[in-house]
């Protein structure tokens, strides 16, 4: 019995060293956006300290720069809850493919813990690990990506412009960086993948740069483009009953 | 106008509940092929559409973003890991940005 549990208790510190060591890169990038995203919020008026709260409690970029914007129009509360919803709706199918992942006998607070921390980088890290969702995993990645996104807001608050715009535009393709990283390699193995990609590049272009389309907001676009362009997938090429997203553990 | 606190609070509150009702409500296993496959791609489509185009309007000059992006291509399908890539793409840019600006 006491070999069964340290050997659970040396798997947890294993996997929470797993998700620290990837979650550098998020990290990297979230000091980054979250320093350009601080001179928003100081723009809306916020303090260093009411940044960091919001940064901390939403951990989401495109849902926080939104945020951010309609606080410095006042607007109403009903619509900063219709932007809130519309915006991080891209969650909701986050949260689902993960729930699909998650072990059903699995303590429930730590949906409560780590499903408050879905974010982009996070999700795609967690999908991207081989077997069921590892909690300890997600905190791992948790506990360097949410000091670094809150300090990141905190110090684009105080510290406005300080950092060169040379090192800030370098820095900001980071995430991007760690995006292409794990599309990438599944895209080599299967060709149906990469056609996938190369339509959402020319989809997501279009819509950005044509003059009747280019009114929608990016959180928008993505949600209705991931409707659209996975559906059409789904139908053209289901997948066999029982498969979950897997692919190669990154950096292992 | 609303005190800054309260904007916050409905920040939060909206999208905690976004992430976390489907991680509480959807607990079965889903049975329908059309939702798993769909779920499958979703994470692709997603990070694809997020990528691209904005990977080119990050940075200064377009450029250093087309080349940041080819970069991590080329990088990733050599097998390069998160950090690797990450890195990689970062010095393209900032190497381009210092000849062409």
């Amino acid at each position: 019995m006491r070999n069964d549990c340290d050997l659970r208790k040396k798997l947890r510190a294993d996997a929470f060293r797993s998700g620290i060591k990837d979650a550098v890169p998020i990290g990297l990038g979230y000091l980054a956006v979250s320093f350009s995203l601080g001179i928003t919020a100081r723009n809306a008026g916020l303090s260093a300290f009411q940044g960091g709260v919001a940064s901390f409690l939403c951990l989401a970029s495109a849902g926080e720069y939104a945020g951010f914007t309609l606080i410095a129009a006042s607007a109403s509360l009903a619509e900063m809850a219709l932007m809130m919803l519309i915006i991080n709706l891209r969650y909701m199918l986050m949260s689902l493919a993960l729930s699909q992942k998650t072990d059903p006998h699995m303590p429930f607070f730590h949906r409560l813990l780590f499903g408050g921390a879905v974010t982009d980088e996070l999700f795609a890290v967690n999908i991207a690990r081989p077997g069921l969702l590892d909690p300890w995993y997600f905190y791992g990645g948790m506990a360097i990506a949410v000091p670094l996104w809150t300090a990141g807001t905190c110090i684009g608050i105080v510290a406005g412009n300080v950092l060169p715009a040379r090192i800030v535009s370098a820095l900001s393709v980071a995430l991007y960086g760690m995006f292409i990283a794990i599309i990438v390699p599944p895209a080599r193995k299967d060709k149906f993948i990469a056609v996938i990609i190369a339509v959402c590049f020319a989809a997501s272009f279009a819509v950005q740069r044509l003059p009747l389309l280019s009114g929608i907001n990016s959180g928008t676009k993505t949600i209705i483009l991931t409707l659209i362009i996975a559906s059409a997938a789904a139908v053209i090429r289901p997948k066999d009953p029982g498969a979950v997203p897997e692919k190669e553990a990154p950096d292992a | 106008m609303h005190n800054t606190w309260t904007y916050i609070l409905v920040m939060f509150a909206v999208t905690y509940l976004v992430r976390v009702l489907p991680l509480t409500i959807f607990r079965k296993p889903i049975k329908s092929r059309f939702v798993k496959s769909f779920l499958y791609y979703v994470p692709y489509v997603t990070l694809a559409l997020m990528t691209f185009p904005a990977i080119i309007d990050a940075t200064q000059t377009p450029i250093a973003g087309i080349l940041a992006l080819a970069a991590g291509v080329i990088a990733a399908f050599f097998g390069a890991g998160l950090l690797p890539v990450s890195a990689i793409c970062c010095a393209a840019v900032l190497m381009t940005e210092l000849i062409v600006l």
